[in-house]
């Protein structure tokens, strides 16, 4: 017996996110009540022919309870058939339908209560529609169409999928995301310039431009998908049903010509007997559970609160092979903080600490304010007024920022390339010692940041970034699934280098512009691998539509999120090492159900054969050594119908995933669905044989 | 002497020539330049494919494949159909007529592909143009066809276009039928079959009666017939007879020649892939079904009918030739059987009811080492579909060879798995139906219905043997039997080349850790599994009330 690494598990979903969430509970109550009465429903054979298994039953019921009533249909050896065992043979073929039915109803009915929870939090609203000549005119949110324009103010629910044209105005997203904190929306911007329909806004007043027609929101998508009214198969599970259906064509063949190949023995079979060969074995159980298990699936990435466009999306996933992340946010804490201040030539450290305070003074990023927070606590004050200095901010092109003082000394801090530049243009030299600090802070996985005072270096100010904790063990975990991490950041290649070793990524992209993000994938992709890329601007649109998947933060932008195959509402993504596991705990599910299934067949065999041709003298085959004849077919139709509930909670639920290589996941789960098929039924049927026999059912 | 040792020579020959055959198969597969073939046979080649019109550029879809198979195949089997109903009197020394339509057209289908079962008496029945234009030219390029699927296939599986059918079908007769034919066919002639087109022999026998043996260019028919996994005897009597199986020495040399080409088959997709490690388990596989299946028979025959065992010790005589004694009779059961042979070295009806479970599961199967080509070709779709199943374990969309398995694969192979029940149940459940005098046996019981469900799975498997209790001259078998014939040959080689199209179409992906690797011990015993639920479990029901049955009723 071999034995598996003990590996912690991956966080699974309903973790502690779970009481993060504002989206109303699900309500559960009643799920069974009206599970029971959908699946009752369900017995609609219009309902039942799409899935060729359960049809098969279907049929097979219908022909079993035919011969209950008039045991006489066909003459032969079915003449003088009892009706007791036709009933209960009967029954069991009901129960193994309506089980079926009641395990996808339950799937369903969870993704219902799913869905109106989120249906609440898009009431229809009256909105103001702003007409081109800028009058406004108030019509109901469901009459808006993309590209309208309306206006919102405070106290409103915002009546669509928007994107901000005008004004400033604090937002409350907790309806969808959780976040209780109101966010800030203007225009113009790319995180904040977006609006979710059903959010409320709290202060102030915007003009939106709509983006979506009413019933093609994201809320209204994930509806759709949860509820499983617009479910769609998704491939693989097309591909199994394939499979599944021509093996129910293969045992019917099998079973139907048993009839003239015993005969030919005298020895035919009745056809109550047959049916129930017939149905014990066609794969009944994965037939009966596969739709639940999709979605089921579905259901379990909306609690995660994660949209996804489709189910193929999510299967998707379990496919990916590399993921690309961004590293601040996702590997590191979002804010650097300023660690130390390492002066340069004959500067001290309160010299380095004075100027770094002159040039943060103005900076509000965490950086700037850590800058302060640092240089205050060694004793520095500022050395001007600052309601008379200008503060200049960081641009991308110029990549420093700082302030200036009425008397003209400027005082700059910013990256150590530029600072350089900076000094020599203003006729300054660059101490030969600043590289060598910029190396030190560099190689220690900090952010460098050199700090100048006119034509001076004074120093570098070490920014230090702060690893996620236990993001480690996570890529550690997907490096054991086969999946690749690949970092992209700004940093320089040094820091960037000792980030990735620090966090444990297998590689990485140093000074990284968007447009490196969607060579990445390309390249990626070219090698035969599947890419997963998280994004929120709106310079990641391309690349997330370039990633086989690409999650987009629900605070990023419109383009970003049309672009990607999911959303996360909770913007936090390291999530997407979670939809990973989902995917591959849904192909799993599939997986080793259908091996379950198909493996029972042989005790099947075992059982049936024997009690059908016991004159044949196939006797010593009944290894079971199951009472009579008529108490094996029934044990075997009972353990048949039985299976499926009893596998429902697993199929709802999904095979636990455990972060292992393939030929270990293999052999584990061949262990317990394979071989564990091949014996639970010789247990069950042996079991439910004694019972039977107990009760004197026949 | 214990049979254990002779048995084990041919299988470890077959086993030691693989990696020789396989490398000259990868050649061809891979039209890898062979200079010294280039040289002494690419002329004739060339001048073959001018004469067919056809310029040798691989066919960019199953279809462009599967057409000029069909109309060649079609085309041999017109001329064959001809020469079989008319039977001119040219090299037709005692002037046999043309054969019963219906026989004619069972005899040219059944030879045509690669089935070789035989309705007729050769020996009665057939001249010498027959024996040579008919049976032995569709033995040729029946195999041939076999290979060239094959050869498409693994192209098709290793990522490349599929191929030129007209060039594969010379070159696979060019560079390996023929010139391995010669050589079979020179050492059995050493062994002493013989290979002449003089008149048939008028002998007086130890009793004083006069009696006219046919006697004809055996060694040749005799060597394609093992090579090309055909199977048809020149004589009824098949590989039991001296003319064609003379002594010990040709028995092994039969053995062998019929594992030689599908094992090699085999060790050739390794090559072709690039991953023998990947070949020689699938070969380990299919040799221990072989191996397993050839022990049990062995053992049945040695240790004889347990129902006789008051009378009679020793092994079951019955229907044996004394000259190879019971077990290697078993072993050539298996043999023929696995590799879709057909030929026998004794009488199948007279078997033990183990060795029929042993036939029947070989014939169902149909990839225990399998046949002309197709073997292999057979042995990827139980894989594709091991991976299928079991490969979502992994949690990923299941992927073959670095392609993903989707839906038309899923269709294809399953087509394939469909198939054979289709041609083997329902006109075995027919026959049955009619009783005893449309099965025109003798035998009311489990061995009657052994005898039926073999003749059809027989016919589907493409393989050959019968049992021979059965009257199957009639129309009724003779046609019925065709459609098995045609559907158990075509239909597959339709399915498999389009599947083996779609597998080349997709983009590759690359392996990681997360990949399920198929050449793995595990995986090579899931694929056994998968083996024997998806593909024997089937034909469980007829075993049991057949052989089965049978053998119960001999132990109680």
């Amino acid at each position: 017996m071999t034995s598996f690494p003990r590996v912690p598990f991956l966080r699974m979903p309903r973790g502690p996110r779970h009481e993060r969430r504002h989206v109303e509970r699900p309500r559960h109550q009643g799920l069974w009540r009206r599970a029971l009465i959908d699946a009752v429903r369900k017995l609609d054979p219009r309902l039942t022919v799409t899935n060729p298994v359960m049809f098969v039953t279907w049929c097979g019921t219908a022909l079993c309870l035919l011969l209950t009533l008039s045991p006489d249909l066909f003459d032969g050896p079915d003449a003088g058939q009892s009706r007791g065992f036709n009933g209960l043979i009967s029954l069991t073929l009901l129960a193994t339908l309506l089980f079926a039915n009641v395990a996808e109803a339950l799937a369903e009915g969870r993704g219902k209560a799913q869905a109106d929870a989120l249906r609440r939090t898009q009431a229809r609203t009256e909105a103001r529609r702003l007409a081109d000549d800028g009058s406004i005119e108030r019509v109901d949110s469901s009459a808006l169409r993309r590209g309208d324009r309306v206006q919102v103010e405070a106290g409103d629910v915002i009546p669509a999928d928007g994107e901000v044209i005008d004004g400033v105005a604090s937002v409350d997203e907790s309806a969808i995301t959780g976040e209780s904190a109101p966010v800030l929306k203007e225009a113009g911007s790319d995180v904040a310039g977006s609006v979710t329909g059903g959010t409320r806004i709290l202060s102030d007043q915007l003009t939106l431009r709509i983006t979506a027609d009413p019933g093609k929101g994201f809320i209204d998508r994930m509806i759709a998908l949860v509820e499983g009214a617009e479910r769609t198969k998704t491939p693989n599970e097309i591909a199994l049903t394939v499979l599944l259906a021509v093996l129910t064509q293969v045992f019917l063949i099998a079973v139907a010509t048993l009839r003239p190949v015993a005969g030919f023995l005298g020895q035919a079979p009745s056809v109550v007997t047959l049916i129930a060969l017939l149905v014990a074995l066609i794969p009944t159980t994965i037939g009966g559970l596969l739709s639940a298990i999709g979605i089921a699936g579905m259901d379990r990435v909306a609690q995660f609160n994660v949209i996804a466009t489709s189910g193929r999306a999510v299967e998707a996933c379990g496919d990916v092979n590399v993921l690309v992340l961004d590293k601040t946010g996702t590997i590191t804490l979002g804010n650097r903080l300023a660690e130390e201040f390492l002066p340069v030539g004959d500067h001290s450290v309160m010299d380095l600490a004075m100027v770094a305070l002159a040039a943060s003074c103005f900076d509000q990023t965490p950086e700037g304010r850590s800058i302060v927070r640092l240089a205050e606590r060694l004793g520095a004050t500022l050395a001007f007024d600052p309601s008379t200095a200008r503060g200049i901010d960081f641009s991308a092109r110029t990549r420093m920022s700082g302030s200036d003082t009425p008397e003209g000394v400027e005082y700059r801090k910013g990256a150590v390339e530029a600072i350089k530049g900076f000094v020599r243009s203003r006729g300054g030299q660059v101490p030969g010692a600043l590289d060598d600090t910029f190396e030190q802070v560099s190689s220690l996985g900090g952010t460098p940041l050199a700090v100048c005072q006119g034509n001076a270096v004074l120093g570098v100010i070490h920014l230090k970034d702060i690893i996620k904790p236990g993001i480690r063990e996570r890529f550690e975990q997907l490096r054991r699934m086969g999946i690749r991490t690949v970092m992209l950041t700004g940093d320089n290649p040094i820091t960037a280098g000792v980030i990735a070793r620090e966090a444990g990524v297998d590689d990485f992209i140093a000074e990284a512009t968007p447009e490196d993000k969607i060579s990445v994938i390309q390249r990626e992709q070219a090698l035969g691998k599947l890419v997963a890329m998280t994004g929120d601007g709106s310079n990641d649109a391309p690349a997330l539509a370039q990633a086989n998947v690409g999650v987009a933060m629900n605070s990023g932008t419109q383009a970003a999120k049309e672009a990607a195959n999911m959303v996360d509402l909770d913007s936090d993504p390291t999530k997407l090492i979670d939809i990973v596991t989902i995917g591959k705990q849904l192909l799993i599910t599939r997986g080793a159900l259908t091996t379950f299934s198909i493996a029972n067949d042989v005790a099947k065999y075992f059982a049936i054969l024997p009690a059908l041709f016991v004159e044949a003298g196939l006797g010593p085959l009944n290894v079971m050594q199951l009472a009579s004849p008529r108490s094996a077919v029934l044990s075997a139709m009972v353990f048949n119908a039985l299976i499926i509930p009893a596998l429902v909670p697993l199929a709802l639920r999904g095979v636990q995933f455990r972060p292992l290589s393939a030929e270990q996941l293999l052999q584990r789960n061949l262990l317990i669905y394979g071989v564990g098929g091949l014996v639970a039924p010789f247990v069950g049927i042996k079991l439910i044989d004694v019972v039977v026999n107990t009760l004197h059912l026949v | 002497m214990s049979p254990w040792p002779v048995a084990a020579v041919p299988l470890v020959l077959a086993v030691l020539t693989a990696p020789p055959l396989g490398r000259h198969l990868d050649a061809l597969i891979s039209d890898r330049p062979q200079p010294a073939w280039d040289r002494w046979v690419g002329p004739l080649e060339a001048a073959l494919m001018r004469w067919v019109g056809d310029a040798g550029r691989p066919a960019d879809s199953a279809m462009g494949y599967l057409l000029p198979l069909l109309v060649s195949n079609g085309l041999f089997g017109l001329v064959a159909l001809v020469l079989l109903l008319l039977q001119p009197p040219w090299l037709n020394p005692l002037g046999f007529a043309g054969l019963r339509p219906d026989l004619a057209l069972h005899t040219t289908v059944s030879f045509l592909t690669n089935t070789d079962q035989q309705h007729l008496v050769p020996e009665t029945s057939l001249g010498n143009l027959a024996q040579l234009g008919v049976i032995q030219f569709l033995m040729f390029v029946s195999a041939a066809t076999g290979l060239a699927v094959g050869f498409a296939v693994i192209r098709g599986f290793c990522g490349r276009p599929l191929g030129n059918l007209h060039r594969d079908l010379v070159r696979s007769l060019t560079r390996l039928l023929i010139p391995g034919a010669l050589l079979v066919a020179l050492a059995l002639l050493l062994c002493g079959v013989p290979m002449t087109l003089a008149p048939p022999q008028v002998i007086t026998t130890l009793e004083g009666a006069r009696q006219t043996l046919p006697v004809g260019p055996i060694a040749l028919f005799e060597a394609i017939k093992q090579l090309g996994e055909n199977g048809g005897g020149f004589v009824a009597a098949n590989g039991a007879h001296p003319y064609e199986n003379p002594t010990l020495l040709s028995n092994l040399i039969s053995t062998w020649a019929m594992l030689a080409i599908p094992v090699a088959t085999i060790d050739a997709f390794g090559r072709c892939l690039g991953n023998r490690r990947q070949s020689n388990l699938l070969l380990v596989l299919v040799l221990a079904l072989l191996l397993l299946g050839g022990a049990v028979a062995m053992v049945a025959e040695g240790a004889g009918n347990p129902a006789l065992s008051t009378w009679l010790d020793g092994p079951n005589l019955e229907g044996k030739e004394l000259r190879f004694g019971a077990p290697l009779t078993g072993l050539w059961a298996a043999v023929t059987t696995g590799t879709m042979t057909g030929a026998v070295n004794g009488s199948l009806d007279a078997a033990m009811p183990a060795t029929l479970v042993v036939a029947l599961f070989n014939l169902f199967l149909q990839v225990v080492v399998g046949g002309q080509g197709t073997g292999v070709a057979y042995l990827l779709v139980f894989v594709l579909l091991a991976v299928f199943l079991t490969g979502l374990m992994v949690g990923r969309t299941p992927e073959l060879l670095g392609r993903k398995v989707e839906k038309p694969q899923v269709v294809w192979a399953s087509l394939v798995l469909l198939i054979h029940p289709l041609f083997v149940l329902i006109p075995a459940a027919l026959t049955l139906a009619g009783g005893t005098a449309l099965a025109a046996t003798g035998n009311p019981g489990p061995h009657g219905i052994s005898e039926v469900v073999y003749e059809y799975a027989s016919a589907a498997a493409n393989n050959g043997s019968g049992l021979a209790g059965l009257g199957n001259g009639s129309p009724w078998w003779n046609l019925s039997t065709t459609v098995s014939l045609l559907g158990g040959r075509y239909l597959p080689i339709a399915a498999l080349l389009a599947l083996a199209d779609g597998m080349r179409r997709k983009p590759a992906l690359a392996p990681g850790p997360g990949t399920l690797r198929t050449d793995t011990t595990l995986f090579t015993l899931v694929t056994a599994m998968v083996l024997l639920i998806l593909g024997a479990l089937t034909f469980f029901p007829v075993l049991a009330l057949g052989p089965i049955a049978e053998g119960l009723a001999t132990v109680s």
